[in-house]
């Protein structure tokens, strides 16, 4: 379907398709087998200004909307989404930066990740706060000039890989959700570490780590935004970043319905190609059907938020648990289409399926994602 | 360094057809996309410019529509393109392409350095590019595969050969063609494509280059194509196995039948 692009955002898709096709499908399974962090085709995503697509013109960047990252991604994720969640969890570490950071911490941090120089992560869930964020440990103490963290991040995306990481730490627990602020912490900061790559079933090529605060000290000017503004940062930036999410799903779905259907076109039992069974072509369908309603929720949501409207929440949750639920069933429905060969590791769509199930559970598993919905509608009829 | 790159929009070699007609390139309908080796030859020269500063311009003759080309060698890198496009240069040959662009490369003025592609997929000849040298009156080094040095009066660079490189110094203004080898062509940036959107192609006819008229085109070209057809298919073929005596031995029986 035409979805009436401007000029510029179909020059994003194409650079995004001619990096996924040129450099990452050849080199995806490769990555995937050896657990191998992608840099060298982020350097090249770096050169070719899709790091620079979410910052804006006065910090090196090209200052798109959520569409625009959304196309990208959408490409990006045709290939392969470990890859493009390095891509993707860099933005997300520059998220609060940009929503709640001082002018000083934007010119600072921007350029080189707009770039491609620098990487970013985001530091949130821990082993006791996942789902409920509120569980968070990690402890950040002012002691004169410096604010001293200590607390270990579990799961963090660009882990060992970032030179940014922004970083959710209590400041305050007595005050609840106003006592969480965040910090930017720097590779190389006394103190940090991270822990070794998590081995993960699906989204290998990207890296997966502890952080580690060790009596971790920081100067003052790190804190992003007002203490205590943390949990609100957090809020605002998942918002801004779950419809990327929805484009990895969108990619996913795309790849499985190429894959599925160029294989039903060949292969022959029975003397035909399964394409001409209706079994096989009412999988096919559903698949695209699905996709397609997916794409117009995501790519409607995506327009939607960039006029920053005050239903955000609802919207982007409702198109991230849309478009990764999709990319989860219709990854199954590749291989079942696919039989034995779907299975095997020499076909792609064994891998996607394998990585479409991160899709429903990071960013906010799609059962929060409901709850966000659930609560905003509650909130909605209150008011009528 | 002001660097001229010399490029050429090619038929993509996907899909090549020869028309039955005329026994010439089939070019209609065909997807047309810059010559290869021409894409390592902007890289190389966008990467020369980012160390020693300058500016790339990237020239090509052809018909209007090779603005594409140009246009794609600025979204990489190249800051102005300028197309030679005139009627009268159709059905021009190495020699007659390498006088025009010559005439091009003066009316642009000084350069320290151009740069072309080893040769184009669709002619294969390879000589376009030490023709234009010749024309110019400036060295050449062809197959270029590695720029070790490169200063603003010198350049010192691996040229690829049969059974290794010879490493080669030569004084600027120069002209080198390039191979695959020599670097790894970047995606068009974001910027660059805009950049290239907004950037006007400067488009030169016969008259503003001031070429001789008797020298361009078809009636400039000494060399006339007489005839052109696919090679024939290759003959069936057969691989022997065993011994060197039992695969001799076959070979006699097979030989034997046309005695």
């Amino acid at each position: 379907m035409d979805y009436f692009l401007t000029e510029e955002q179909n020059m994003i898709v194409e650079i995004a398709r001619q990096i996924t096709d040129e450099q990452i499908i050849p080199n995806r399974a490769e990555l995937d087998e050896k657990d191998e962090f992608p840099r060298k085709i982020l350097e090249n995503m770096g050169q070719a200004d899709l790091f620079g697509v979410p910052i804006p013109e006065e910090y090196g960047g090209f200052g798109g909307g959520c569409l625009d990252i959304v196309l990208a991604l959408e490409q990006l994720g045709r290939g392969c989404i470990g890859v493009a969640t390095a891509f993707a969890a860099s933005a997300l570490g520059i998220y609060p930066i940009l929503i709640s950071g001082s002018e000083e911490m934007k010119q600072k941090h921007l350029p080189a990740v707009a770039a491609g120089q620098k990487f970013a992560a985001f530091g949130l869930t821990e082993a006791n706060a996942g789902s409920d964020a509120s569980g968070i440990q990690t402890t950040a103490e002012l002691d004169g000039n410096e604010w001293v963290l200590n607390g270990t991040k579990q799961w963090i995306t660009n882990g060992g890989e970032a030179q940014i990481y922004t970083i959710v730490a209590i400041t305050d627990r007595s005050r609840g959700a106003r006592g969480a602020s965040m910090f930017v912490v720097e590779e190389g900061d006394p103190g940090f570490t991270c822990g070794p790559k998590e081995r993960k079933m699906g989204i290998r090529a990207s890296s997966t780590t502890e952080l580690i605060f060790k009596d971790c000290r920081i100067p003052a000017d790190r804190l992003i935004g007002r203490k205590g503004t943390g949990f609100i940062t957090v809020m605002k930036t998942l918002d801004s970043s779950r419809p990327g999410i929805a484009a990895l799903g969108l990619g996913i779905g795309q790849a499985c319905v190429d894959e599925a259907t160029t294989y039903a076109k060949q292969r022959i039992q029975f003397d035909k190609p399964i394409i001409s069974f209706q079994a096989i072509q009412h999988i096919l369908a559903d698949m695209a059907i699905q996709l397609e309603a997916s794409r117009a929720l995501v790519y409607s949501a995506a327009k939607h938020i960039d006029a920053h409207p005050k239903d955000m929440s609802k919207v982007s949750s409702m198109c991230k648990v849309m478009a990764t639920d999709m990319a989860m069933k219709v990854s199954i429905d590749a291989v079942q289409v696919m039989g034995g060969y779907g299975y095997m590791r020499e076909y792609p769509v064994e891998k996607m399926m394998r990585d479409a199930k991160i899709l429903q559970i990071y960013e906010g598993t799609n059962q929060v994602q409901r709850n966000v919905i659930g609560q905003e509608l509650n909130k909605e009829y209150s008011r009528k | 360094m002001n660097i001229v790159v010399c490029v050429k929009q090619v038929p993509d070699a996907k899909d090549v057809r020869l028309d039955p007609e005329t026994n010439t390139l089939a070019r209609e309908g065909v997807l047309s996309i810059m010559n290869p080796y021409d894409q390592h030859a902007v890289e190389e020269a966008v990467r020369l410019k980012e160390q020693l500063g300058g500016e790339v311009t990237v020239l090509s003759m052809g018909p209007p529509q090779a603005q594409d080309v140009l246009k794609q060698a600025i979204s990489c890198g190249a800051d102005r393109g300028v197309l030679v496009s005139d009627r009268a240069f159709a059905g021009a040959d190495t020699w007659a392409t390498s006088y025009t662009l010559a005439k091009a490369v003066k009316k642009l003025g000084s350069f320290d350095l151009i740069i072309c592609g080893k040769q184009a997929i669709d002619g294969d000849t390879a000589q376009v590019g030490p023709g234009l040298a010749v024309q110019l009156g400036i060295p050449f080094v062809t197959c270029v595969q590695k720029i070790r040095e490169a200063g603003e009066t010198e350049i010192i660079m691996e040229r690829m050969m049969d059974d290794g490189y010879d490493v080669i110094a030569a004084e600027c203004p120069l002209l080198l063609t390039v191979v695959k080898d020599i670097n790894e062509p970047r995606v068009p940036s974001l910027k660059g494509k805009l950049k290239a959107k907004k950037t006007e192609i400067m488009v030169f006819n016969a008259e503003d280059v001031g070429a001789d008229p008797a020298k361009i085109g078809l009636a400039g070209s000494p060399t006339q194509v007489v005839d052109v057809f696919p090679p024939p298919p290759r003959g069936e073929r057969a691989l022997l196995t065993g011994s060197i005596d039992e695969q001799v031995e076959q070979l006699v029986h097979k030989i034997a039948v046309y005695l």
